[in-house]
């Protein structure tokens, strides 16, 4: 039996990953990309809890989160064409409409 | 199947696709889908929901959950017993034919949509407010529908009185409001649970216990009621915050048929009857109900007589019908105050939308302008009579059986101010047919006083022959306005007649249905004095209408001689007793002169502005390095939040 | 002690997979890098017996999102992506907070305390099967919530299409 405390330590790994992914790259896709990893380490939490707690609502939310991540992708990937369109740039760190 | 639920969700849909659709697609056709939805209401209600009530079928359930906390558990769910089986054929009949009739009266209005909409979301929280089975979804309703009052009166919202009176109404509701939010709290408080049948039922348990309130030990129902009562007092407009009543009136009319006549004004009564297990414990409590209701009646009645804004007249009449209904609530008579609701839906309805109709026709409230209607406006005159009669309380008509009955109550119920009140609703007897009557007089008989056609914007052509040229233009309403009207005069005259008293031959079937509710209050009083009381208040009644005529119509220069024999009344009574004035120096000018000599002068101009002036420079430069942290980069605020979880977390972990 | 084996492969499989992802220069890499990530996360869940769950992670996400992400890849100027560097300046930042959440997080799973178990058992999953269970409840518990889910990616459709529309006239 692998212990709850092992799936909890690879989820909180590839979360890490995951944020590095999104502090530090500069291809947008890229970011979008570290974004599911972060919500696929949630999803590994939550279902690895809902198999040791015996509770069907972690799946449930894994459920939720997935759908949530296909409509976060979609709206992503065209707010990056919309961006390429634009701007003519896929790079984060050319982006600075917000600059104060 | 529960059908019944469709009653105030046929309504939330109109307003739905009123809302998302009337302005583009549906225009001026933005009428079906509300009075499809409330004429749906209705015959639900008539077909279905009223035979089973009929029957004693009493249904009591919760549909969803809303909201739970601990041991507060909210949910909706609905309650239809007699008094809301009542309730709904009061708003549905009156919303249904007032939604026809507003489809005259707003014909051709730039927000047509938005009215209809408006109108459907009312009739939604009303019927939510009568059907709830809990507080909280009686405080939804209430809410509701004061959000609604408000849209409706402010409804010609570049017009400033209209904004202005709909700000107004808001404003003095939450004076009543506030004190209904506690007096709901206490009974959370007292019982662990806002439904009505586990409160009522406990609701004896509670006499004599007293709880610490502001620092004085109260007795627990007396101020559980009094609370209550204050929304009950601002919502119906009673005194002291009847004030916002008569302002309403800048909304559209059928606005004030609805709303500010049959249903959302009297949720006051409904509430007081609805909770009347919490009302009959307390004796102070009631005696304020009666008193505040008979002060109430008798002080508009009053002022209502030297009005000369005809919707003006009829919103202080209904003031005082709602006192009327108070007063019989205060003595414990339930059933006859709910039986004055009822019939008073109709014969108001009925006098605002004729009202509305002359008003349609001239293109003024003033009174004065008017006159001489009678032979251009044959209709709105019949059923503007018949409404006079009604709300006379002239036998036969449905308004007299609910008067008497209400006055009877008052004289023979065991109340310690039984006695006064009865005076009070006797002299309000004859106030009433007096004003209604001197409202019919100069509006319909005599000559017409009106202006230049062209002041009122209502002749096309021929406007240079004078004053003449306005009285040809004025016409009867087309058909949809009378229509609904006529069908109301036709509730104005027999509504009542369900409840005739035993004494006239009837069976008091009205009284009978909603005991199971609100209890049958004991009476003593022999056949003599019941005759009695019930002659008196007809003569009275009577009088007033000969007095009307007499001042009105055969001696016309009679009354402007007694207004300047009797200045001083005169002018108190035309100044509705300054009571607006008296608020406008006591609450609305101290609060402006705080906020302009302490807030603006002081804390503005010398704290807050010292400081802001004193300490530019530092911010300027506090602010200067600031903004660097500002990169516009969206990474840069990415690691600023993964920072910040960083430091919460380890700070969690470091102090534990 | 064979799960162990298996859970210590998908893991190692799953972090160096994940490096990978985020490290690649070439956004296609990466792409393809993450299709195996995901087919490894579904393993995963199977050793959880979610197998649900295990074909939604297939179905929905390699066969669903990273067409997407695919699609969007071949905007970007390939060689452009080859020639600049791939990390932003403040980089070493980053890494630095990521590593500092990595040990903080992984300190407080110590204090992490297990609820009592629910009601639903291997056996009882292994008796209803696991599609039906979590449809029961998705359809019933959840209906609610479950509709909003749909909402939400009904205003993503919505919202995807008029972001990526090109203007007809401006």
């Amino acid at each position: 039996m692998v212990p709850l405390s092992w799936y909890m330590m690879l989820s909180i790994a590839v979360f890490v990953i995951g944020v590095f992914g999104f502090l530090s790259r500069r291809n947008i896709i890229i970011v979008f990309m570290s974004i599911e990893l972060m919500l696929n380490a949630v999803n590994i939490n939550l279902i690895s809890l809902s198999h040791y707690l015996q509770d069907m609502r972690g799946q449930i939310l894994a459920f939720f989160v997935i759908a949530v991540a296909a409509a976060e992708a979609a709206i992503g990937l065209a707010i990056v064409i919309a961006l390429f369109r634009n701007k003519a740039t896929a790079h984060v760190d050319e982006v600075k409409e917000m600059q104060g | 199947m529960k059908l019944y639920l469709l009653i105030p969700f046929l309504p939330l849909t109109a307003f739905v696709i009123n809302i998302l659709l009337g302005k583009e697609v549906l225009r001026d056709k933005a009428h079906w889908p509300s009075i499809l939805a409330v004429v749906g209401s209705f015959f639900i209600t008539i077909t279905s929901v009223l035979p089973q009530a009929m029957a004693g079928k009493v249904i009591n359930e919760d549909l969803y959950t809303w909201m739970v906390s601990g041991t507060f558990n909210v949910t909706v769910g609905f309650l239809i017993d007699p008094l809301t089986a009542v309730m709904l054929v009061v708003v549905t009949t009156c919303a249904s034919l007032i939604h026809i009739y507003a489809v005259g009266y707003m014909h051709g209005d730039k927000g047509y949509y938005r009215f209809f909409a408006y109108m459907s979301l009312f009739t939604f929280c009303m019927l939510m407010l009568v059907m709830g089975n809990n507080f909280m979804q009686l405080y939804f309703g209430w809410e509701g529908v004061g959000l609604c009052s408000y849209f409706l009166i402010g409804y010609y919202f570049n017009k400033k009185s209209a904004a202005d009176a709909g700000k107004k109404a808001f404003i003095v509701n939450r004076f009543g409001d506030f004190g209904f939010g506690i007096g709901v709290f206490m009974i959370f408080l007292t019982f662990g649970t806002l439904h009505y049948a586990p409160v009522f039922a406990n609701a004896a348990g509670i006499t004599g216990q007293t709880v610490n309130f502001l620092g004085w030990n109260v007795d627990l129902p007396t101020l559980i009621a009094l609370l209550l009562f204050c929304g009950a007092v601002g919502k119906s407009a009673q005194v002291p915050l009847h004030v916002w009543l008569p302002d309403a009136m800048e909304g559209p009319t059928p606005v004030s048929a609805l709303i500010h006549a049959a249903t959302m004004v009297t949720a006051g009564v409904f509430m007081v009857a609805r909770c009347n297990p919490i009302f009959n414990l307390s004796e102070i409590a009631m005696n304020t109900v009666a008193i505040v209701g008979a002060t109430t009646s008798l002080f508009t009645a009053t002022i209502a007589i030297t009005q000369n804004d005809i919707k003006r007249i009829i919103a202080y009449s209904t003031c005082s019908h709602l006192g009327l209904m108070f007063l019989a609530c205060g003595v414990g008579a339930y059933a006859a105050g709910i039986f004055h609701l009822y019939t008073h839906a109709f014969f108001k309805a009925l006098l605002f939308l004729a009202a509305g109709s002359v008003i349609h026709a001239v293109h003024t409230n003033d009174i004065q302008e008017m006159g001489g209607l009678k032979k251009y406006m044959p209709i709105t005159y019949a059923v503007f009579v018949i409404a006079a009669l009604s709300a006379g309380g002239v036998p036969g008509f449905s308004g007299f059986f609910s008067k008497d009955e209400i006055i009877w109550s008052a004289y023979a119920s065991h109340s310690s101010v039984g006695k006064l009140v009865w005076l009070m609703g006797t002299a309000v007897a004859f106030f009433t047919p007096f004003y209604t009557f001197r409202l019919i007089f100069l509006t319909f008989h005599g000559k017409y006083r009106g202006g230049h056609p062209e002041e009122h914007g209502h002749s096309a052509h021929g406007s240079s022959h004078g004053s003449h040229q306005g009285e040809h233009h004025i016409h009867e309403s087309p058909k949809v306005m009378t229509i609904p009207l006529i069908l109301l005069a036709v509730g104005a005259v027999a509504a009542g007649w369900v409840g005739i008293p035993p004494i006239l031959g009837g069976g008091a079937h009205f009284a009978e249905f909603l005991k199971p509710v609100v209890g049958h209050p004991e009476f003593h009083g022999t056949h003599a004095e019941e005759w009695g009381v019930m002659g008196l208040s007809t003569i009275i009644a009577l009088s007033g209408i000969g007095l009307a005529a007499f001042f009105y119509l055969r001696k016309t220069d009679l009354p402007e001689k007694i207004a300047k024999q009797f200045s001083g009344i005169y002018n108190i009574l035309y100044h509705k007793y300054y009571i607006d004035e008296l608020y406008h120096y006591t609450i609305v000018k101290p609060t402006l002169w705080v906020a302009d000599k302490v807030i603006v002068a002081i804390t503005d101009a010398r704290i807050i502005e010292g400081i802001v002036n004193g300490v530019p420079g530092a911010i300027g430069k506090f602010s200067g390095n600031l903004r660097k942290v500002q990169t516009g980069l969206a990474q840069h605020y990415g690691i600023l939040m993964a920072a910040g979880a960083f430091f919460i977390i380890a700070l969690v972990l470091l102090l534990r | 002690m064979i799960q162990q084996l298996f859970f210590a492969y998908f893991a190692f499989v799953i972090v160096v997979l994940s490096l990978l992802v985020i490290t690649r220069k070439n956004p296609v890499h990466s792409v393809l890098w993450m299709l195996l990530l995901f087919f490894h996360i579904a393993s995963l869940y199977l050793l959880l017996n979610a197998e649900f769950m295990a074909a939604i992670q297939v179905i929905v996400y390699a066969g669903g999102i990273l067409v997407l992400f695919l699609f969007a890849v071949f905007i970007l100027n390939i060689r452009e992506e080859l020639r600049i560097n791939k990390f932003i300046g403040a980089w070493p930042t980053g890494l630095t907070f990521a590593v500092g959440l990595l040990v903080v997080i992984i300190m407080s799973i110590k204090s992490f305390i297990a609820a009592p178990p629910g009601i639903y058992s291997i056996d009882l999953i292994k008796q209803e099967t696991h599609t039906k269970a979590l449809g029961k409840l998705l359809y019933t518990e959840f209906l609610y919530p479950f509709e909003v889910t749909s909402l939400i990616l009904l205003v993503a459709i919505i919202g995807a299409i008029v972001l990526a529309k090109r203007r007809l006239k401006s």
